[in-house]
């Protein structure tokens, strides 16, 4: 039976991708569980989906151009975010039906330029993720995106922490917040596109909010929650990569999945915040 | 106790000139002009939607003015509120009160403005933060997460986060709503140690008990500043009648609320 389970983990391990595959998903779960915490608190889930979106013709274009992928998907989900903001502020739209149309725009605009553009790009991977299958310069790009993600998070996370729960109080004591705002919005985009090296545009934004829901249900302290989100994140990614070789099914399929059975198993027995826990009550 | 501490000349801590206030149009203040020295609790009256939350946005430059000036401890409204000048305490707290923080977290965020980037608390912000939580009764709760509290105890915990700040002018709006007398005692009480240390408060209020009590000066609005000074001389009965009359005696030239045309048909 040991031998059984130990050979069940290490089999795949003999091959090189699932090796990369592991590391790199690790690392982008990690740093979208970390910015999951914020995006959950903040009310940002569907920002979150907008962005991810909106990046798509940022990434078709810089690969049509040879330019770093990560910067097409700055530049659109920054954009993406402004031309939210300017309509909203210029109608009398709301908010949520801004949102959609702006992201689904972009969105649309991305399908378009993939099919028109000649290139290597492969669609379904943009769309479904391709963690298998990642080139070595997608690596370096990921990577480098999760270190300038976690330490801009971490350097700023007491002032973003204000900022989620109480903009008015960060103005008053001299706090620009739209710095801050701005800020949480570039993390945002850089999350998205690494996310969507592992899972996909279409799942990314579970990475960006399960793990948060799922440790917001489980601890009432900030530095908990994001220690119980990244394990949760890290964790739904091995298993699901795992699961998706060994039943080969769909990665980004699988390690969501993942994702939603922890945050289900929160949701049922966290024991404050959980459901049964508060039928106890 | 206070009288040991002589006023220390007329320091103007807030200064407003001809501030006009609209949103969308719509006039909220309309040439405003006050000053409030150091070491004073001044009161502020008016009826719902006579402007006060208004005023207490406009000191913290949260409202953009369509004209006048403010200056607050001799400082441009930023300056001021860099350096820490300034405290407000809302009359209605908009948070998450499920939001995954304490009340001493919540306390420590007073601080962040007076620290380096990194906000990491230095000895003397841990010290400030005890302090504030036992000047409102509330250190025995500090690790409660903030929605565990009561709604009296909230702004109580709001108030400690004003307090840690440290700031020499504090503008609290509608503190008393919602709380016990017990608490009530305990906020005057303290209110009336700042003003011994110099500090001023600019409180806003339904309960003119409260004007009469503890406010040595006071300003009564309607749109407009229609008194203010020392509340011996100000706060009288016609003056008050005058507040309370729901048209404001000098024609403002503006649109006015539509109840004000009801109540002449
Ligand atoms: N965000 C806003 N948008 C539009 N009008 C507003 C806004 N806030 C306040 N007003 C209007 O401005 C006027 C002044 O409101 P304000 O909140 O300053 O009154 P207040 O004196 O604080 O009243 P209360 O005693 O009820 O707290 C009111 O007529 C109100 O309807
Ligand atoms: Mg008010």
């Amino acid at each position: 039976m040991g031998g059984y389970i130990v050979g069940w983990l290490l089999e795949p391990l003999s091959h090189d991708f699932m090796v990369r595959a592991l590391l790199v998903s690790s690392l982008v779960a990690a740093v979208c569980g970390l910015l999951s915490c914020f995006m959950t608190l903040k009310g940002w889930a569907l920002m979150g989906d907008a962005v991810s979106h909106a990046v798509m013709p940022g990434v078709v274009i810089a690969y049509a151009l040879n330019l770093p992928f990560a910067l097409g998907a700055f530049v659109f989900g920054v954009g993406s975010v402004a031309v939210i903001g300017f309509v909203k502020q210029m109608t009398r739209i709301k908010e949520d039906t801004v949102i959609g149309l702006v992201f689904t725009g972009f969105f649309a605009l991305g399908l378009v330029l993939v099919s028109k553009i000649r290139s290597n790009i492969d669609l379904t991977h943009i769309l479904f993720g391709n963690v298998l299958g990642i080139s070595d310069s997608d690596i370096q790009q990921t990577v480098l995106i999760s270190a300038a993600v976690l330490v801009l998070l971490m350097v700023f996370r007491r002032d973003l922490i204000l900022f989620c729960f109480d903009p008015t109080h960060a103005r008053s004591i001299g706090i620009n917040t739209g710095v801050l705002y701005y800020l949480l919005l570039s993390v945002l985009s850089l999350a998205a596109v690494a996310g969507l090296q592992t899972v996909g545009i279409i799942l990314v934004v579970a990475m960006l909010v399960t793990p948060g829901a799922t440790a917001h249900l489980l601890t009432d302290r900030f530095d908990r929650m994001v220690w119980i989100a990244v394990v949760s994140a890290m964790l739904s990614s091995l298993v699901g990569i795992y699961w998706s070789y060994w039943m080969d099914a769909s990665t980004a399929g699988c390690i969501v999945l993942t994702q939603t059975g922890l945050f289900l198993l929160s949701f049922l027995f966290a024991p404050r915040h959980g459901v049964l826990a508060q039928q106890r009550r | 106790m206070e009288a040991v501490h002589a006023k220390p000349g007329p320091i103007e801590r807030i200064s407003v000139r001809n501030l006009s206030v609209d949103y969308h149009g719509i006039v909220a203040l309309h040439d405003v002009s006050l000053q409030v020295q150091a070491s004073s609790l001044c009161g502020l009256v008016g009826m719902n939607g006579a402007g006060k939350s208004t005023l207490f946005k406009a000191l913290m430059g949260f409202v953009r003015p369509s004209c006048g000036s403010i200056v607050i401890d001799g400082l441009p409204l930023r300056q001021a509120r860099r350096s820490q000048a300034v405290a407000y305490v809302p009359q209605m707290e908009s948070v998450d009160w499920n939001f995954p923080v304490n009340v001493g977290n919540v306390v420590m965020m007073g601080r962040y403005g007076g620290m380096n980037l990194l906000r990491i608390p230095r000895p003397r912000d841990h010290r400030a933060v005890r302090k504030s939580l036992e000047r409102v009764d509330l250190w025995s709760l500090r690790d409660r997460q903030i929605g565990e509290l009561s709604g009296g105890q909230r702004k109580r915990a709001f108030l400690a986060r004003a307090l840690a700040q440290g700031a020499s002018v504090l503008l609290l709006d509608e503190p008393f709503a919602g709380v016990d007398i017990r608490t009530e005692k305990l906020m005057i009480q303290l209110f009336e140690q700042f003003r011994a240390e110099g500090r001023t408060l600019l409180i806003s209020t339904h309960d003119f008990s409260h004007v009469r009590g503890f406010c040595d000066q006071v300003v009564l609005i309607n749109k407009t500043v229609m008194a203010y000074g020392d509340t011996s001389e100000v706060f009288t009965e016609e003056n008050l009648a005058r507040t309370f009359s729901t048209i404001p005696p000098h024609d403002l030239a503006l649109p006015v609320e539509d109840e004000v045309w009801l109540g002449e048909a």
